[in-house]
């Protein structure tokens, strides 16, 4: 089986967010990037769990500038057997989605992973543009995924419950929690990702079709009000008639 | 300007996150709605109070598979008109705008959180809640993912046409074998009100507490994640950076110590209420209301005062 797996970084979920240039542009000092956590923890680690049960390769893709090595290598550390870089800015979703189906249609591949959304801009939005620009069925939200020869049995999330799906191979899939559990590279495969391959792809023009023209911290919550824990009626009064929550 | 709006119907009812969208496209312009499935003829007129004037549902598509989903919106957006296009970003949004926006190619905003302004920029959330981003749309029919709970919806009255639509949506990309309901009648995602609790609780044979409060409120029952990964309770009640992210009126939180993660996925709730013994734990630093004791003790007392509330009104 060929397995492609999308990668995006994220800063780790600790950092400090702010803006610098006029509130245009991500202030990246002392940030640390990570693999996106669905990207690494479910999408990567089902991909790998089926190449190992089934035989096959595993391809990471990414559309990203030279910045993004070391989160590819982790990737290749945890086990992943080839990636590919797109040497493009991630400028919007479908500019990304657009990199990816152009190397995917030429890949051949059989089930395409992303992860449920970045938690950077949290969009949800490149797997299902990669599925209409390939042309294939999209799962998304999808906690459990088995391989039966030429079908797979998907589980998916409905509004107020899981649906248990059939698909044909080759499809898209956004992996969120559940499919898999987190993998701690160990020193053999951080090792050998220094020497697997990682391929750099020229971009092809595409057109942005949103762009951010800045950015906003919300406004600063007033302090916390706090009630004696022996008067909770207080409480219910303050939600009932100052919060008017209740 | 035209718009169309997408909602979801599959379960027979009209969701409120499907009110908010029609009510939201409602204020960009004329709208459409289209939707499929067997809901009642009477239930689809009575968008009209939400400022829809036509909806065309195509009875036969009883499936929400993204690809003739997507094929639905795009036709029904071309004999339309329609340079709006609205889902809800729920769990179909999520599925289908993508591909209706790579299929039109035109640039789908994300999570909006806000109308358009004057100039046609969008607010969008970013960040996982941390910050929000202005989005503008370079393509001449856009397509917007509104985030649930983010405009105040007013009812007035009016009756929305309805028409009876047959598009070809192509045959189903999948097949569905079977279907596992989630117990319980309040649904997480769409929650007015909703009650969490974290390790703080010690256990599973603890939550009576918290599900006796929830009942009391009307509310749905959540939970931070190292309690769903110990099996305590259910998945779908994980709230956070990796579980739900949900945007309740109200939020409770018990026992939980309100670390980054976790506050991704309530930071969008209007009121937060914590009770930690804990006054260091971070959650304070996001609440509007703190109480500083023992959840044992505080969570029935809250539960008998809401009682008493509630009996008086
Ligand atoms: C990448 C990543 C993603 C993550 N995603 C999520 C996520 O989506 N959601 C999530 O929730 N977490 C997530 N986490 C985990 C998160 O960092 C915290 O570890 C977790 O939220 C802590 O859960 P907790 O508050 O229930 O437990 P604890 O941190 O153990 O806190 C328990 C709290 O209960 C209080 N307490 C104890 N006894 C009582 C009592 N009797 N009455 C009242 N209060 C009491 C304590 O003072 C303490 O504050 C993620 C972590 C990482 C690294
Ligand atoms: N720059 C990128 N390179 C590769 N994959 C990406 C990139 N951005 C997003 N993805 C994939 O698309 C998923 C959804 O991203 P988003 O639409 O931004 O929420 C992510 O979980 C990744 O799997």
């Amino acid at each position: 089986m060929k397995l492609l797996v999308c990668i995006s970084k994220a800063p780790d979920t600790t950092s400090k967010i702010d803006f610098v240039e006029n509130n245009t542009k991500f202030n990246e000092a002392g940030v640390q990037y990570i693999v996106n956590p669905y990207d690494e923890w479910y999408a990567l680690v089902r991909a790998l769990e089926l190449k190992e049960a089934l035989g096959g390769t595993v391809t990471t893709i990414t559309v990203g500038g030279i910045d993004d090595e070391p989160v590819i290598r982790k990737a290749l550390a945890i086990g992943a057997d080839e990636s590919v870089r797109i040497n493009g800015n991630a400028k919007d979703a479908y500019y990304t989605a657009f990199q990816i189906a152009d190397y995917a249609k030429k890949g051949g591949f059989d089930i395409i992973f992303t992860g449920k959304e970045t938690i950077n801009y949290n969009g949800s939005q490149v797997g299902g543009m990669i599925a209409e620009l390939v042309g294939m069925p999209y799962i998304s939200l999808a906690s459990k995924l088995d391989v039966n020869g030429t079908t797979a049995i998907i589980h998916k999330e409905m509004t107020g419950g899981v649906e248990v799906v059939e698909v044909n191979l080759p499809f898209v899939i956004s992996a969120a929690k559940g499919m898999a559990e987190q993998r701690i590279p160990n020193m053999r495969g951080i090792m050998a990702a220094r020497t697997k391959p990682l391929q750099v792809v020229e971009p092809v023009a595409v057109d942005e079709l949103v762009s951010f023209v800045n950015f906003d911290l919300p406004k600063a919550k007033s302090a916390c009000k706090y009630i004696d824990p022996a008067n909770v009626a207080e409480l219910v009064h303050l939600l009932h008639t100052e919060a008017k929550v209740i | 300007m035209s718009v169309l709006v997408y909602i979801d119907t599959i379960s027979g009812n009209i969701s409120k996150n499907a009110m908010e969208a029609v009510f939201y496209g409602s204020k960009i312009g004329p709208v459409t709605v289209v939707t499929n499935g067997g809901v009642s003829a009477d239930k689809l007129a009575s968008l009209g109070n939400f400022g829809a004037t036509k909806v065309l549902v195509q009875r036969a598509l009883q499936s929400q598979d993204a690809s003739q989903l997507t094929r639905l919106v795009s036709a029904t957006a071309g004999t339309t008109g329609a340079t709006t296009i609205v889902f809800s970003q729920d769990l179909t949004g999520r599925a289908v705008a993508p591909r209706v926006s790579a299929s039109l190619k035109a640039g789908l905003v994300a999570g909006a959180v806000s109308l358009p302004d004057a100039g046609g920029i969008f607010k969008v959330n970013v960040f996982s809640g941390k910050a929000f981003g202005n989005v503008k749309v370079n393509s001449a029919i856009r397509v917007v993912n509104l985030t649930p709970n983010s405009i105040a919806l007013e009812t007035g009255s009016g009756s929305a046409a309805v028409e009876e639509i047959s598009v070809d949506c192509g045959a189903p990309s999948y097949t569905v074998k079977s279907v596992e309901k989630q117990e319980g009648d309040i649904l997480l995602p769409e929650a007015e009100t909703v009650v969490s609790a974290g390790r703080g609780l010690k256990g599973p044979e603890n939550w009576g507490m918290v599900e006796d409060l929830a009942k009391t409120l009307g509310a749905a029952t959540a939970c931070s994640r190292p309690v769903a990964d110990i099996g305590w309770r259910p998945h779908h009640e994980h709230v956070g950076q990796t579980g739900l992210a949900i945007r309740p009126n109200l939020y409770i939180a018990a026992g939980i110590s309100g670390a980054i993660q976790h506050l991704a996925g309530v930071n969008g709730s209007k009121v937060i209420v914590v009770i930690n013994t804990d006054p260091e734990a971070p959650f304070f630093k996001a609440a509007d209301y703190g109480i500083i004791g023992d959840a044992f003790d505080i969570l029935p007392k809250l539960n008998e005062e809401i009682k008493k509330l509630k009996a008086q009104n």
